[in-house]
């Protein structure tokens, strides 16, 4: 890395001579040693997976999560360091706390978005503190604006997305995401693309084991943000284990 | 400086407009008590509600209070709903101060949904809410500035019916039945005659008794209304009804003449 030992990615509150913040850039390296994230946005609704790698056998099924509830009509999946995460997800909350206690009303995703994504780039401004070490998505639905759908990044920066990945495998994510017709999907098929993809980009040589999380919210669940009922979950993992056996065996067909 | 750390004034505001001056901008800049060196608390609830009844029976509990709220003997708003739903176990009532209750509400309201994000499957139990309770009312009275409620919990706590009752100096007492203001005078006479021979009554004895009850504090209690709301708890969950109507029976009246 060209940045090693030029004394420029020591602060993050000093550019480097061509113009780069590498505190910045190492925080988003980090969140690219992390398990995949995914967010699909359809007609009526918003799907959240999250491919959660497990580093020990002696873990705990179903610990460590890492998709939150904000609030109740507001989804956060989180990718990267899991305790800068939780912090996030915890000055999230306030907001949402906050907003409800002045206007009486559900905060606007967009204008959380607005919010935490500030937050996190004040952290990319002074030298005595880190950017936070991960992308959070986030994810909303309602009767007016419909399903809306944000990732934000270490850098503070967040935009609106239709489908959006991050993680280890974002780019082989991307260019799943990218074949599917999200403008005319139902959230009933968005589960079970969003878990083929988790599946199908696990690296199964590098990371053994991985659990497989489910988020939805959207019309069907009365823009309340939930994780996938068993049976939907259970569904979605069939199919998705369907596909990749689908695609070893055209594969060996191939050689 | 003061004790509160501003600086201390006469009391009066220091402009000259005091003196019957000049109205200019200066009189429309609201200036806390506090900043003139003295603090003022609000030492009488302004519109206020009524009794509150709760009344376990046999696997669950009711709770009823009329819809009435009064600023002083005005009756001023008809439609003041003071029981509410915490969770399927859960219901509180309020009587007193109504904006005092409107605020508390809005902190249980956040407290329930900050619970159900966690996700966890667990959820507050109605002795938990009553010691939050008696914490909460406890600090405030303690600052001398009290929230000017009494507040009547009701619900299943690990299945068995449960009722208690915190007031506005953060006093509390779990009991089998429970009724606040005007009604504990009148209806907890009526709550232990219908418990005497049988601790723990049946959903429809209760129920009819409950209603007796509103009744009877529709005739003699002046702040109260004709209209009220009526919850159960109990195996079928957490169940607030529409409001109904008491049907009164002015025959019993003296000097009324009825045909």
């Amino acid at each position: 890395m060209s940045s090693i030992g030029t004394g420029y990615d020591l602060s993050a509150s000093q550019f480097s001579p061509d113009g780069r913040v590498f505190q910045v850039e190492y925080a988003q390296k980090a969140v690219e040693n992390s398990g995949t994230v995914v967010g699909l946005r359809g007609t009526d609704g918003v799907v959240l997976a999250v491919e959660k790698l497990i580093t020990s056998k002696l873990y705990e099924p179903g610990t460590n999560t890492r998709i939150f509830n904000v609030d109740t009509h507001i989804g956060m999946a989180v990718s990267g360091l899991i305790s800068d995460a939780r912090q996030l997800v915890e000055n999230a909350k306030t907001e949402a706390s906050n907003y409800r206690s002045q206007y009486g009303n559900n905060i606007p995703l967009k204008y959380l978005n607005d919010r935490v994504s500030m937050y996190m780039h004040a952290y990319t401004l002074y030298s005595a503190i880190r950017p936070y070490g991960c992308s959070v998505l986030v994810s909303s639905w309602d009767e007016v604006d419909g399903p809306s759908l944000y990732m934000m990044d270490p850098s503070g920066v967040s935009y609106g997305y239709y489908g959006c990945a991050v993680g280890k495998a974002k780019q082989a994510a991307k260019t799943e995401i990218e074949k599917l017709k999200l403008h005319d999907m139902k959230i009933e098929d968005l589960v079970k693309e969003a878990a083929k993809i988790i599946y199908l980009v696990h690296d199964e040589l590098k990371d053994k084991q991985f659990e497989l999380e489910l988020s939805w919210i959207g019309k069907n669940t009365n823009g309340l943000h939930q994780r996938v009922p068993l049976k939907v979950f259970q569904d979605a993992e069939k199919y998705a284990k369907a596909a990749m056996e689908e695609d070893s065996d055209s594969n060996s067909e191939d050689m | 400086m003061n004790f509160y750390g501003g600086t201390i004034h006469n009391g009066f505001n220091d402009s000259r407009n005091s003196f019957g001056g000049f109205r200019g901008v200066d009189d429309y800049n609201f200036q806390p008590d506090i900043d003139r060196g003295f603090i003022t608390r609000a030492h009488t609830p302004l519109t206020t509600v009524t009794s509150v009844l709760a009344l376990s029976y046999e696997g669950g509990v009711v709770m009823a209070a009329d819809l009435v709220g009064s600023y002083g003997s005005l009756m001023r708003f008809k439609n003041c709903p003071r029981i509410m739903r915490v969770n399927a176990n859960v219901v509180i009532g309020a009587s007193g101060d109504y904006a005092d209750f409107q605020y508390l509400q809005q902190i249980i309201k956040q407290k329930i949904i900050e619970e159900e994000c966690l996700d966890d499957g667990i959820s507050i139990k109605p002795r938990a809410l009553f010691c939050w309770l008696t914490r909460v009312l406890y600090q405030r009275r303690s600052k001398f500035d009290p929230l000017w409620n009494t507040f009547v919990i009701a619900g299943l706590q690990d299945g068995q019916p449960y009722i208690s009752c915190v007031d506005k100096l953060g006093t509390g007492y779990e009991d089998k039945q429970v009724a606040t203001g005007f009604g504990s005078h009148l209806a907890t006479p009526l709550f232990r005659e219908a418990v005497e021979n049988k601790p723990l009554p049946s959903k429809e004895e209760a129920i009819a008794v409950v209603k007796k009850s509103l009744e009877i504090l529709f005739y003699r209690d002046a702040r109260s209304f004709d209209k009220y709301l009526l919850a159960t708890v109990d195996s079928n969950g957490a169940v607030i009804e529409e409001p109904q109507l008491i049907k009164p029976d002015w025959s019993l009246a003296a000097l009324t003449e009825c045909p």
